[in-house]
């Protein structure tokens, strides 16, 4: 008797409490950015002002004085945007041919998409840059928006295969049967079936495009930057900016946190779809 | 020379140099150093006055690197002007990478501190312009020298800079006798151990350029180094570089500090006295040098309009600028690049540390010497010493922290540097 109740005490109060613990390590970090984001340079490392200080907004202040916030801004949400809308495009139809007409080299062609992410980025940042020079795209939204999403789109097909991999194949064919077009069944049938995962890889790969930094950094100057760029000008080599870096670092992922708050449900959803049955 | 004047003189002579001088915009790839982001606002005057816009682009210094060195690699074109630094600027101006500067006489190229122009330049021609320049010395504590008992002196031995360290040693009750760079990393411990193992006189690499981290000069500063931070210095200093010291400084924990002159500006705590670096008797000295700069690379389409806006952003009238500037003052002013800059009473007046500063930068001796055969006082301005000082910054990192042996860590450095030297060709 005595044991059960120690179990069920430990589910009881010790699961919330490690699901606390474990949600207050994960916030702290966006916590104190916050929090320092409020208090002068000189303040942000001086133990007195750890936590009482007089809060200032003057590093907010400084994003749109010192720096063009709105613009790198804009070019982030173009970019997510456009490439995630571009994922999808891709994707849907990838997923599709290959949930509901696999072939033999199905398995090995999802394999060897998923090999392209193990490839060191930097093996081909020269031959990239050099590309981009030669047919004039470098630093324009075209280029960036078409190397993140392709990026993401191993990703992107991994996830939607799953998700198809879970419809009946039956409704499928019973789409092909009623005399349904292949866009047919996927616009009428796939798509509304599968919506949860869709719009759960969608808000993943909006989030992984919103946070690239290695290929937006260097593949842009002025007009693509967005805002990873700001951040990482933001590092300085000599002399104390935590105050104005942890400003910009709020700025920049504030948006996507509030995005994720509100699509907290799909996105949970979504990434455990098929995970329990 | 009034702002005015300054700008239509550098047009007309940009204009003369080449025509190409029509350019609406220039691109700037800066570093997040607090006297550029002062010069975007600065530079506003500028613009106003010749109508070209300019583009800033601020990076991370490891980022900047990589950026313009791949730019330039891939025939140039995204960058009209770059920041650089001492380290880079000869190599690259050896390799052709960026332009070579010439101003005009009201530029006043003699007014530029010597050892900086010397350490920006290649075969006597300079590459970049400096628009902030530093060396390093001692800052230490009056109040607790004084009530030690003790005294620091300009050039001061390193005996008595460690008995003074040990006199003001106080760890129960908060008081370091010495906050020094440990953290590994070329610009970081390297630079500080560098200068110690030039005045214990040693140096990097011999006349055919085989590294020498192995001779005895290297063995007696290391030792030292250890012994003196492990010994009187804050616990975890093989974690610490310059903003974790100065946070440590300004919380009154360290008794002295030996590092960067700029740090002096951000100094918080009273009485805080400054000597210039200690030496163990080589002419080599044991105070760094550095500066960041402007050059222009090779491929820049608006290389005549890029050259006069550096013209007019590391003259004597842009100080007066920045001086004068309603945001910014005299405290802001760019340091370390014109004498001329030391000399104004209104600098002189906010400026403690001015005296001290220059002395240090003037002392400074880049040039490749019998002793020291390559350019550079804290590095060597070749481009393989990224990679050989990052090497030997990690085993000296250990050392520090007690997991190697100052005899094994130094085997190790030795082996590490012969190897990546030997890779490159050198011999």
């Amino acid at each position: 008797m005595a044991i059960v109740s120690t179990n069920s005490n430990i589910s009881r109060y010790g699961r919330p409490v490690l699901a606390w613990g474990v949600a207050l390590l994960f916030f702290f970090p966006i916590f104190w950015m916050v929090l320092t984001s409020f208090k002068t340079d000189a303040d942000a490392v001086k133990p007195e002002f750890l936590i009482w200080f007089t809060p200032t907004l003057d590093n907010y202040l400084n994003l749109t004085e010192n720096y063009d916030y709105w613009r790198f801004a804009t070019n982030s949400v173009i970019t997510s945007v456009c490439a995630t809308l571009f994922t999808l495009v891709v994707g849907i139809p990838a997923a599709y041919a290959m949930a509901f007409n696999p072939s033999r080299a199905t398995k090995d062609i999802l394999m060897w998409m998923l090999s392209t992410k193990m490839l060191p980025a930097a093996a081909v940042l020269y031959p990239m840059i050099f590309l981009a020079k030669g047919i004039g795209l470098y630093d324009t939204h075209v280029l960036v928006i078409t190397v993140v999403s392709l990026i993401n789109l191993p990703i992107a097909i991994w996830m939607l295969f799953t998700y198809f991999k879970e419809i009946p194949k039956d409704i499928i064919e019973a789409g092909k049967m009623d005399g349904v077009s292949t866009w047919g069944e996927v616009k009428e049938i796939l798509i509304p079936l599968a919506w949860g995962g869709i719009a759960s890889t969608a808000l993943l790969i909006f989030i992984f495009c919103w946070n690239e930094a290695y290929w937006t950094v260097r593949l842009t100057t002025i007009d693509a930057a967005t805002l990873s760029k700001l951040i990482e000008g933001n590092r300085a080599p000599e002399g104390l900016f935590f105050g104005r870096l942890s400003a910009v670092s709020t700025a920049a992922v504030g948006p996507i946190v509030v995005l994720g708050w509100f699509c907290q449900k799909q996105l949970v959803q979504g990434l455990t779809f098929g995970a329990v049955k | 020379m009034s702002l005015k004047k300054s700008l239509f003189a550098a047009s007309a002579a940009a204009l003369m140099a080449g025509g190409a001088y029509a350019a609406d915009s220039l691109t700037i790839a800066i570093v997040n150093n607090g006297h550029m982001i002062n010069m975007q606002k600065v530079a506003e005057a500028y613009t106003a006055e010749t109508g070209v816009a300019l583009n800033w682009v601020a990076l991370e210094e490891g980022v900047l690197r990589e950026q313009v060195t791949s730019d330039t690699a891939t025939g140039g074109g995204q960058y009209d002007i770059i920041n650089i630094g001492m380290q880079e600027a000869p190599i690259w101006g050896a390799a052709g990478w960026i332009e070579p500067l010439n101003f005009g006489a009201d530029y006043d190229m003699d007014d530029i501190l010597p050892a900086i122009r010397a350490g920006l330049s290649h075969e006597g021609t300079m590459y970049a312009a400096p628009f902030y320049g530093e060396s390093s010395m001692v800052m230490y504590r009056k109040d607790l020298t004084d009530a030690a008992g003790v005294t620091v002196r300009d050039n001061d031995s390193w005996a008595n800079i460690k008995g003074a360290a040990a006199a003001m040693h106080d760890p129960d009750n908060g008081v370091y006798g010495a906050c020094l760079r440990g953290k590994p990393g070329w610009g970081d411990n390297m630079a500080f151990i560098t200068t110690v193992v030039n005045s214990f006189g040693g140096a990097w690499f011999d006349a055919d350029m085989r590294p020498t981290i192995d001779s005895a000069a290297w063995e007696e500063a290391i030792n030292f180094y250890v012994d003196l931070l492990g010994n009187y210095g804050p616990p975890g200093s093989e974690g610490n570089s310059f903003n974790e010291i100065l946070a440590l400084y300004n919380e009154g924990k360290c008794g002295m500090w030996i590092d960067a002159t700029i740090a002096a500006s951000f100094l918080t705590v009273d009485g805080v006295a400054y000597a210039q670096s200690p030496n163990a008797g080589n002419p080599v000295g044991a105070n760094w040098l550095w500066a960041w700069a402007m050059a222009v690379p090779a491929g820049s389409p608006n290389a005549d309009a890029a050259k006069a806006f550096i013209e007019w952003a590391t003259s004597k009238d842009y100080v007066q600028a920045v001086g004068n500037h309603p945001d910014f003052g005299w405290g802001s002013v760019p340091t370390g690049q014109r004498s001329s800059t030391y000399a104004l009473p209104e600098f002189q007046a906010v400026a403690g540390f001015a005296a001290a500063e220059m002395a240090a930068i003037e002392s400074a001796a880049p040039e490749a010497t019998d002793l020291k055969p390559y350019v550079g006082v804290q590095f060597a301005a070749i481009p393989e010493f990224p990679e050989v000082g990052s090497a030997v910054a990690q085993e000296m990192a250990a050392a520090l922290s007690g997991a190697k042996s100052v005899k094994d860590a130094l085997a190790a450095s030795q082996a590490a540097a012969d190897a990546i030297m030997s890779e490159a060709g050198y011999y």
